[in-house]
């Protein structure tokens, strides 16, 4: 049995029956899911949960699903790495890296569009579809065929190749829009309206903000129960940042952890920051802004969440910082040579804002700090590329090679073998 | 007659110019504020403009023009 209420207005708390629909009517607030804590308490259990599927279904209760079959592509349970070498370069002594790179489609989207494909088949729609630049794009279309539905995703025309070619494996009916952003942008919400597909996160958003709630639901399990002390998350809309302190609260809420929502942490690109620049003009209005950043996966100008985010940055006496394209780069290569973890630039960005954090002195050595890295490497190797060295090139000799290897890093010697 | 719902962003010069009132003046649509605020330096509505597509369409460009900013309710579609 699912343990909802219905939706309820974010604004001003209008209560609806659970429906793709996303906006209030009377306030055009945003419309989000409400539980009923009492029954999921009375219901839930840790070892239930740890006997559940290796998935983020094994928090269905805390989902908005009832009895209809889910669409899974096995998404979720991703390695909580503690980050004992990355911690040493940064001073902290109890740090963990959330490794998100690695769900099916690569990034932590898959958390959010297998709930929102799960319900787009449950209302009965025949055609899932989202708006995106890379790595929604991807898990939708993934989903879609999954589910075996009708699958329409909306992408800029200057998408590079290899992006299109992500997400076009997976058979979608892909539109490539010409105009500038917000035209693109403007178009694709009256598409969405007109059509009545299931747009993952236009109609069904108040669906598919909930599975970024497990990306709490797991550090805490896999914390042994319990809650970090801070995180850091990087940002694009707000709606990971604020599911994931609402996954903290539940699990309180629902009694499988003590009470402690962690400070909250968020990380943006300069390039893109409209909620960091607010948090630091200390006021709760986000000015749009035009993005210009290589984490074109938080590249977005206009966040939806944004000022629920400064919300829990306030609830939470949390922290917000943004880093530079360079620190995204520097970031990136840190992490992947202290823990062996290949990020996209959105890792940069997390790690980039973690290390400023740290190098400021706002981040006590011994608390215990989750960062997440939310997508793979392998999905923007270009931004990293020129940054890294050039290969030794060398003929098939040995004397080039003792003589090559010298120059890049004489600390390499040769074991002399003796004869006999 | 179609309806859309849109956030106007107000840059500090238009908080005092009366924009929605001038656009359902110029332009055959009924416009609706359903919530929004102003402060001296910027401001934000939520309006629900109906009318006819193509004359929604016009006065959505002329607010643009005149240097409001206008996005879906909804905020950035396009997602990463």
């Amino acid at each position: 049995m699912a343990f909802t209420k219905g939706l309820v207005c974010r604004e001003c708390g209008e209560l609806y029956d659970l429906a793709p629909l996303h906006v209030c009517e009377l306030c055009f607030g945003p419309l989000e899911v409400a539980y009923d804590y009492a029954a999921i308490r009375a219901d839930i259990s840790r070892e239930e949960i740890e006997r559940g599927p290796q998935t983020i279904w094994r928090y269905r209760k805390l989902f908005p699903v009832d009895g209809q079959p889910l669409v899974d592509i096995q998404t979720g349970c991703t390695p909580l790495l503690r980050a004992d070498n990355l911690g040493r370069a940064l001073g902290l002594r109890n740090l963990y890296v959330k490794n998100d790179t690695v769900n099916p489609t690569f990034s932590f989207k898959d958390r959010p569009v297998t709930v929102a494909a799960t319900m787009a088949r449950g209302f009965g729609f025949d055609t899932i579809a989202c708006a995106s630049t890379g790595n929604l794009a991807a898990s939708v279309a993934a989903h879609g065929a999954r589910a075996q539905m009708r699958c329409v995703v909306f992408i800029p025309s200057d998408l590079e190749t290899s992006k299109i070619t992500n997400i076009a494996v997976y058979g979608p009916t892909l539109v490539a829009i010409r105009g500038n952003y917000d035209d693109v942008n403007r178009l694709c919400a009256e598409i969405a309206d007109r059509y009545g597909w299931a747009f993952v996160n236009i109609n069904l958003r108040p669906y598919y903000a909930e599975g970024s709630k497990s990306l709490a639901f797991e550090v805490a399990e896999q914390l042994g129960w319990r809650a970090p002390d801070t995180v850091i998350v990087p940002t694009a809309s707000g709606a990971l940042f604020t599911k994931i302190a609402r996954g903290f609260e539940e699990l309180a809420e629902v009694g499988l952890i003590s009470p402690a929502t962690p400070r909250m942490g968020l990380a943006q690109a300069a390039g893109c920051a409209p909620i960091v620049s607010a948090h630091e003009a200390n006021t709760m209005t986000i000015r749009p802004v035009k993005p210009s950043t290589i984490a074109k996966s938080l590249a977005i100008g206009n966040p939806a969440d944004g000022y629920y985010c400064l919300k829990v940055i306030k609830e939470t006496n949390g922290l917000a910082g943004s880093v530079t394209d360079e620190e995204i780069v520097a970031g990136m290569r840190l992490l992947a040579q202290t823990e062996g973890v290949f990020g996209e630039t959105a890792g940069g960005v997390s790690v980039g804002v973690l290390k400023k954090m740290a190098e400021a002195g706002l981040l006590d050595p011994d608390e215990t700090i989750v960062v997440y890295v939310t997508g793979n490497g392998l999905k923007t190797p270009e931004a990293v590329a020129s940054a890294l060295p050039e290969p030794i090139t060398i003929g098939a000799s040995m004397t080039e090679f003792d003589t090559a290897l010298a120059k890049r890093d004489p600390s390499f010697e040769p074991v002399m073998v003796e004869a006999g | 007659m179609a309806k859309r719902r849109i956030r106007l962003f107000f840059p500090a010069n238009l908080i005092t110019e009366p924009v929605v009132y001038t656009m359902g003046k110029r332009f055959e649509v009924v416009t609706n504020i359903r919530g929004g605020e102003i402060s001296a330096d910027s401001g934000w509505l939520y309006l629900e403009v109906s009318g006819d597509d193509a004359e929604i369409d016009r006065a959505i460009a002329w607010a643009i023009e005149t240097g409001v900013r206008v996005d879906p309710v909804e905020g950035d579609i396009i997602a990463g």
